[in-house]
């Protein structure tokens, strides 16, 4: 770690990591995976040094399962991975929604499916929004675009996790994750209030036993019961949390929209595009779930088109349309398997599309 | 032993079927926490498998875990609370099927909890089917014809497995099928757990347990089962004790 005055250069990951530390992160378990080995390599001597705890954990799904009891006892704690190893901590994530405790869950993703390659991918845009695990819940999901910005989101992430007694998920990919920038470390400060932690475990020692659980039984509605209590829960979350980035909106007769590292690629393509003085705009979305979806819909009035770039096939996709109620075309240029775009191939697509909309 | 309800059991019926060795282990767990005047600082963990509900029956702060992860979460618990009293109670599906993993490297990274672990030979809550430690030729409702060694290899010994780990402090098999096996073990469970208060690292007892519903023998049977026929498989002793 190279430290100037007030900035820090270093990898993605370890920005992220000394972030977490910063925003009270007492608990890191990990297992290694690539892209995003650097994280618990920097926790395994961050975390001592602040008075924290770090655990190599035999699996990922330990590691989730360790942060549920991490959690349980009121300590702000964190788990990263790639894709694979995601996929595994899907069951955790699961039982961590149902028992409502709050956590960090980053994913810097990699091509998929399967064991797929090491390079940088958003193929798991469906898996962390939609759900992943079984029953019916959801992650917070943030998506940083720059190394500045993962520094933030990631202390934004603790306080959202326990203002929500919700699992949050930093959606990042394997580029922003190795690549190193210039941060300047800002100190942290909650975004939010903080509820109590009157849940945790600590012993019942003047007070009554606490039980922390996922299952409810009995009596026959509890679970029906439990389950409206959570999605009273998301649609607060859904009012509270939507945030997107808009650039160049406002007269665009094309808007372009994608969001973490190609969000950034894509504001150099619309930037061209509005050198030459075509109306081009940029929606990124920074929540990805809560998805932003006024933004899409304000742009409808005026757009006669979307395109929304990703690498992958097309997810997010799916949500740009269902923002803008299908009120205008929405087009794709992506590619999955560990595969990104220049603003060169962007704007090439930016200028055959543009042509439609005039 | 004393015949008054431990102040780490409520005063509760519970769910468990006549002559199962679940609510006897339930109470001598109880008895050991009472002994140690620990209740007010213990955090249990529940398993996925007959004993789900036990946060219905101990007077302590409890987290219900996922199938076979309580030794993860219970990591995760003691690591931020050292000076909690943390135990995992698992079943043999639990602890040596689907929590192998996890049972392993908490044993070996030498967490300071105390597992309490009731190996009954089947699958109880779901029903009967075959169990990690299921004997040879026994019958279950996946093994119609007796489980064989050559199709589903023989029962794994928790004790002898975990005896080879360094990080292990303390590793006892019991029984709670006579009076004389039921006063052991609850030394056994005491002793465990004042190895995790005096922070000697991972303690594990295994429980040899009846389940009289699955193994479809009245209770008294069900008791000689183990002594006759588990008690052969699975020898009752010290595995290991760090002293
Ligand atoms: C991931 C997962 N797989 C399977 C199950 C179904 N299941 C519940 S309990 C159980 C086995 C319980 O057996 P054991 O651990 O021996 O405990 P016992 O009921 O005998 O006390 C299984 C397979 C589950 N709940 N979760
Ligand atoms: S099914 Fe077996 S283990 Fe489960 S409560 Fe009944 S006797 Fe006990």
């Amino acid at each position: 770690m190279k430290t100037g005055t007030e900035k820090l250069f270093m990898k993605g990951n370890e920005v992220m990591s000394e972030a977490a530390i910063r925003a009270g992160c007492r608990f890191f378990a990990g297992y290694p995976i690539t892209p995003q080995n650097e994280v618990p390599e920097y926790m395994s001597h961050r975390m001592p040094e602040a008075g924290g705890i770090f655990v190599q954990a035999e699996s990922e799904l330990a590691a989730i399962n360790m942060l549920f009891g991490a959690s349980a006892t009121g300590a702000r704690c964190m788990t990263s991975s790639s894709s694979p190893g995601i996929s595994l901590k899907q069951e955790g994530i699961s039982y961590i929604a149902g028992a409502e405790l709050p956590c960090v869950i980053a994913n810097m993703q990699r091509g998929g499916p399967g064991l797929g390659n090491i390079r940088a991918s958003q193929g798991d845009y469906f898996q962390a929004t939609k759900g992943g695990g079984h029953g019916d819940y959801h992650l917070i999901v943030l998506a940083p675009s720059t190394c500045q910005e993962l520094w933030t989101l990631t202390m934004n992430a603790f306080d959202y996790a326990d203002r929500f007694r919700n699992p949050v998920m930093i959606l990042g990919d394997g580029i922003l994750g190795q690549m190193a920038e210039p941060v300047e470390p800002t100190p942290y400060e909650p975004v939010c209030e903080l509820p109590d932690k009157d849940w945790i475990l600590d012993g019942c020692k003047g007070r009554e036993p606490r039980v922390i659980r996922s299952l409810y039984l009995r009596p026959a509605e509890a679970l029906a019961e439990h389950n409206r209590h959570l999605h009273a829960k998301y649609d607060r979350i859904r009012h509270a949390l939507p945030r997107a980035e808009e650039i160049a909106v406002d007269d665009a007769r094309l808007v372009v929209s994608a969001y973490g590292m190609t969000a950034r690629i894509a504001g150099g393509a619309v930037h061209e595009a509005r050198r030459r003085g075509m109306k081009v705009g940029l929606i990124r979305p920074i929540t990805v779930w809560p998805f932003p979806e006024e933004p899409f819909l304000r742009a409808a009035e005026h757009a006669r088109q979307f395109l929304v770039c990703e690498m992958s096939e097309g997810q997010m996709i799916e949500d740009v349309r269902l923002a803008c109620q299908y009120r205008r075309p929405v087009a794709f240029y992506g590619q999955g398997g560990g595969w990104y775009p220049t603003p060169e191939k962007i704007f090439e697509r930016i200028a055959v599309l543009y042509e439609e909309c005039r | 032993m004393r015949f008054a309800r431990p102040e780490t059991l409520y005063d509760v019926p519970t769910h468990y079927c006549s002559g199962c060795g679940h609510g006897i282990t339930h109470r001598l767990v109880a008895q050991a926490i009472d002994d140690l005047g620990v209740r007010e600082r213990v955090i249990a963990t529940a398993p996925v498998g007959c004993a789900v509900l036990m946060y219905d029956y101990f007077n302590c702060d409890v987290i219900e875990c996922a199938h076979g992860r309580s030794p993860a979460a219970a990591t995760g618990l003691k690591r931020c609370l050292p000076d909690r009293i943390v135990f995992t109670y698992q079943g043999d599906g639990d602890l040596a099927a689907i929590g192998t993993a996890e049972t392993i490297h908490a044993a070996n990274r030498g967490e300071n909890i105390t597992v309490v672990f009731i190996n009954n030979a089947i699958y109880g809550m779901t029903g009967g089917q075959m169990a990690p430690t299921t004997m040879i030729d026994q019958v279950t409702t996946t093994t119609p014809h007796g489980r064989d060694a050559r199709l589903q290899g023989p029962p794994i010994r928790v004790c002898e497995l975990l005896s080879s780990l360094d990080g292990v402090a303390y590793l006892e098999r019991v029984a709670v099928s006579t009076p004389r096996d039921v006063i052991q073990a609850g030394r056994a469970i005491k002793k465990a757990f004042q190895y995790q208060l005096d922070g000697k690292g991972f303690s594990l007892v295994e429980v040899l347990s009846m389940c009289p519903t699955d193994w479809k023998l009245p209770p008294v049977k069900a008791a000689e089962f183990v002594n006759e026929k588990m008690k052969r498989v699975f020898p009752l002793g010290v595995y290991k004790d760090k002293g």
